[in-house]
Parts: structure tokens; sequence; C-alpha cells
């Protein structure tokens, strides 16, 4: 149950049930579709980068409880941050999910502020691609590209 | 009712004494007991089907077909035992009607490139029903892609019963096959299959049959339901992995062209002209599984000694009790209300996405199916991208279902519905 508690946590559950920046910009500069074939996870994020910075982002689609809080609460973390920047954070995401080395991986996701909640998701190895479904479809919009990312 | 009592407790399955046939069954699950609940997407298997697996392989194993040394004799008696097992099980009228594959899968594809290459042709119909795995699906587009046949879909009730009118209204004289399922694999709709083969017969229709989630569940008789394929997978049946069975009606098999070639099917080969094996080698090129059909002679062994009055007593009792204590629950959500169900509950709990669910009941040693269960299209026709799915096998009893309830309990607590 203590693992589940870490999985679900209060944070998770609240940007789960009350998704932010949910729904989509019209005429975005960047936009990009991801789905998770396994589950049926889905998720399509669009931005706007001004001036080199994120301006604005959403993301819409429904999935799991993980997934559609992992989409809103990196909406919440890469506003206003510039291109460069991002990309460093999903990389730091991504290895605090998926390096084996359980230090190094919490070093790199305690540089994410808010987004150490998904810690507990590491215990969860078949719901990392969940978190990490969103991060996928934001840079692929950022690489500008049109096929739709799978997870698989 | 109170003297029907002690009769109905007689053929009560001995589930205790079964999962004790079922070495899996000893060992936890995250330190819990197992509750297995998801046999619809693959059993687990008797200690009889390993060691029958073993048993060849220890004293009987050969290639089959082949040798003229004793061995391979024993082999191929074994092998082909096992399809006289496979003819009575479904009670065909000959053994070579039996034509062993991989699985369902390879069953369908089978006859869709060999049955659908050969007879059908632009423009001709295809009629299957909004409720098929992929399966029986995707190797009709393949053919719609490749030959142009069309692809007719018989809609379903929001019960998730085939909608018997329609269905009927959708066969024309372009209609050139009807494939339908058994049981349907995500919802637990028992297709009055007997009728829509009536109904074919009368417009002179030949039928699939996909049979795979009716075959654990209850005796079969392709005789009786006079349908002309039925399809099957070893490992829903407590059988290994990788081998499968495509019945065919002689005649229609005899007619069809072989769809693999390579050894075994052959009866000679020259540069110029090969002729083909008879049934049902003709439709088996290569070395076959012969490990798996060992096995799955084992898992239906195993399957008769329990019986098939037994098991349906026994699960009809199981899923009306499953189906009694899941819809207490508040905010469950039960996915098709077929009157006639076998062996799953589709279902959603308030607005948590199955994969939660699926992860929460796992800490307790509760495994569900959680996705769209390869049957998308009946996902839309509830507007669900999935749903959770609980399935049951001769193995499990109602203490698996009160498991299953307590942990949904966890689920509501964790989301707070
Ligand atoms: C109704 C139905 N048809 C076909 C299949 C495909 O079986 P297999 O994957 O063993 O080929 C399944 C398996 O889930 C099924 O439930």
């Amino acid at each position: 149950m203590n693992e589940l508690r870490d999985l679900y946590q209060e944070v998770v559950l609240d940007h789960a049930r009350r998704p932010r920046n949910f729904g989509a910009i019209h005429g975005p500069s960047h936009r990009a579709a991801g789905h998770n074939p396994l589950c049926g996870d889905k998720v399509t994020v669009t931005l706007t980068i001004a001036d080199g910075r994120v301006a604005d982002v959403r993301f819409e689609g429904g999935g799991c409880a993980i997934s559609m809080a992992s989409a809103s609460l990196m909406t919440e973390a890469i506003m206003g941050k510039t291109e460069v920047e991002v990309r460093a954070m999903f990389e730091e995401f991504h290895a605090g999910l998926t390096v084996t080395d359980e230090g190094a991986a919490l070093s790199a996701l305690a540089e994410l502020d808010k987004l150490a909640v998904f810690a507990g998701v590491r215990e969860f190895p078949v719901r990392v691609k969940c978190a990490t479904l969103p991060w996928h479809t934001l840079v692929a919009a950022l690489d500008h590209v049109s096929e739709p990312v799978k997870t698989e | 009712m109170t003297a029907m009592q002690p009769l109905t407790n007689l053929r009560e399955l001995d589930v205790a004494r079964i999962r004790q046939d079922f070495p899996i069954f000893s060992q936890p699950v995250h330190g819990k007991r197992l509750v297995f609940l998801d046999s619809a997407a693959s059993a687990q298997k008797p200690r009889s089907v390993m060691e029958a697996e073993r048993g060849i392989y220890e004293t009987a194993y050969a290639n089959v077909h082949r040798g003229v040394y004793s061995l391979s004799q024993r082999a191929t008696s074994e092998f082909e035992a096992v399809r006289e097992k496979v003819r009575r099980l479904l009670n065909a009228r000959e053994t070579r009607e039996i034509v062993f594959v991989r699985g369902a899968t390879e069953a369908i594809n089978l006859v869709a490139q060999s049955f659908g290459r050969a007879f059908l042709s632009a423009g001709d119909e295809v009629l299957i029903s909004h409720m098929e795995h992929h399966s029986n699906i995707v190797p009709w587009q393949m053919l719609r892609e490749e030959k142009g046949v069309q692809l007719r879909v018989a809609p379903i009730d929001d019960a998730g019963e085939l909608d018997l009118e329609t269905f009927e209204k959708l066969i024309g004289p372009r209609t050139k096959l009807i494939a339908l399922t058994h049981v349907a694999n995500a919802l637990g709709t028992v297709v009055p299959i007997e009728r829509v083969i009536r109904l074919a017969k009368e417009h002179g229709i030949p039928v699939l049959v996909d049979g795979c989630q009716a075959v654990p569940h209850q005796a079969v008789d392709v005789q009786a339901l006079d349908c002309d394929f039925y399809v099957l997978s070893g490992h829903k049946l407590y059988g290994p992995t990788g081998i499968g069975v495509l019945y065919g009606k002689a005649e229609l098999l005899q007619a069809m062209p072989p769809w693999q070639g390579g050894g075994d099917m052959i009866r000679s080969v020259t540069f110029e002209k090969t002729e083909y094996n008879e049934l049902p080698w003709k439709f088996e090129a290569g070395t076959p599984h012969i490990i798996g059909a060992i096995g799955l002679g084992a898992a239906i062994d195993y399957v008769q000694s329990i019986g098939y009055d037994a098991i349906g007593v026994h699960e009809d009792a199981l899923l009306a009790y499953a189906l009694r204590e899941l819809s207490k629950i508040n905010s469950l959500r039960i996915i098709g209300q077929p009157r006639h169900r076998s062996g799953v509950i589709s279902f959603a709990l308030g607005d948590v996405h199955p994969h939660d669910i699926g992860t929460i009941l796992d800490q307790d040693g509760i495994c569900v199916r959680a996705g769209h269960h390869c049957a998308q299209p009946t996902m839309d026709r509830f507007g669900v991208s999935a749903t959770a799915r609980a399935s049951f096998g001769i193995y499990n009893d109602r203490d698996d279902v009160d498991a299953l309830v307590a942990g949904l309990g966890k689920v509501q607590e964790m989301f707070r519905l």
C-alpha cells in the first residue's frame, strides 16, 4: 500500500482529476500527438514559442491518472522556459524514471521541483511509459515530428 | 429449490484441489495469494500439461512424419493422437478436418488467405460483428486491400448483444462468408451462433466461428452447429501457447489451396511440378509445434476429466455471484449486459482509468486485464477507450471474487470515489 501511496500522491491525483492547461491552442507554433497503444493513453500537446520561450502550452487527451497528471504538471513546469531548458528537463525527467542507479535518478528528479512526485513510478516499471508519454510528445512537437509518437 | 441444493453441491468443483494441479498458485505475488482473473487472455497450465511435454522430450521425441526409426514413429503417433483428441473435443466428423496452427489468429489468417484469395473477388462481402477481436477484423481488411472484398459489420445493442434483425438484413447476394465470434472476449456475450448459422445456411453462406473464448467454458459440437470453420487457441484452454486449431469441413478444406509452402505439406516436389499432400497436412507446412500439440492433448484430457457439465455449473454460479457482488459497488459500471454471458466481466469504476485499477489490484496479487482487449471497435461502441476485465476459469472461486471486490474498495479509497 505504501508503494501505491508513493505512486498516487495527492498532487498526482489532484492533477489527474483537475488537469491544468487542458485544451488546445489555436494556431500553435508547435503541435504533436502521442499514443500509448498498450493502454490507449492519448495526448496532444500544442505550444507557442515566442522570443525563444514557451509562451503557452496546452494538452488534451485521455488516459490513466499517471499520464494525465504528468501532462498537467509538465505544462506548468515548462511555462516560460526556453527550448534548451525544456529539453534539459525532459532529459532529467526521463533519466529520473528510467536510469537504474537510484541515487542518480533521484538527484535528476530533485532538479525538477514538483515533478519529483513521479519518483514513485520507478517502482512500477510498466507505468513508466504513462509518465513519459506527454514528455515524448512535447519533444516531438519541438522537433516538428508530424507522425504520432508511440511509446511502443 | 432446497431439494436441488445437495445435487448442486455434488456437482460443484473442488477448486482447492484443482488449484493444486496448477503449480503457479503455489507462488505468492507481492507476498499475497495469487488471484488470477485473466484467463481470457491466457489460462494457467496444469501440471499434467507440463509433464506431458516433458515426458515426450524424455521418452519419445523426434521429428514427426519423417523418420523410419521407431522414436520418430512414436512421436508421430503421439502427435497424431492429439488430432484425434481435438476431433472428439469438437465432434468433427474426421481427423483430417483438424489442422494444427499457431492459434486462432493464424487460423483466421489461413482462411482469409486461402479461402478468401481463392473464392472471394472484388465486391464480395465478408460479414462480421461489431464485437470481434482484432484477429477477426484485420485479416479481412487485408483481404479488402488485396482483392477489393467488402467488410460488412453487424451492429450490437447497448447490452452487447448481436442485433440479429440488422444482421439478417446485412446478408445479401454478395455475402460470401460470415465470420463471427462465439463468445465476445471484451464483453462476455455468448452469441446465438446456432441461429446465425441457420440463417446463413438458408442463404448458402459458409460460416467461420471464432471459438477462442467458448471452448474453455462449454462443449462444442461442430457437426451439430454445422459451421464451416471453427478456430481456437490452445493457451486459453489451459494448454501451451503456439498451438491452436482450425477445424474446417473436409470438402471446403479440400477445395482450398495451400497457404504456406514447404516440407510436410507436399507429396512430391520437382522443379517443374509439386504435388500437395492430403488433408490436413496440406495446411501444415514445416515442422509443426510437436510439443505444443502434446501439451494441448494433455490440456484437453484435463478439461475433460473435470467435464464441461461441471465446469458450466461452477462458472455460471461464479459469474452470477461476481455480477451480484460487483453490482453492489457504487460507481462501478458493467460494460455489456448480455442475457447469456460466459467467462468475462468488463467494467469501469467511476472515472478511474483501468490501468490504475490494474496497478492497484496487482499489489494485492489480483491479476485483471486493463485495456482495449484487442477489441477497439467494441470499446468505441461503448464510448470507452479501455475497460478493466475480470475473467474466470476452473480454478477461480468466490474467494477470488471477494478479493477483487475488496481490491476495488482500495481503488475507491485511493481515488476517493
Ligand atoms: C475472441 C478471440 N479471438 C481471437 C483471439 C486471438 O487468439 P490468439 O492471440 O491466441 O491467436 C483471442 C485472444 O485474445 C480472442 O479472445
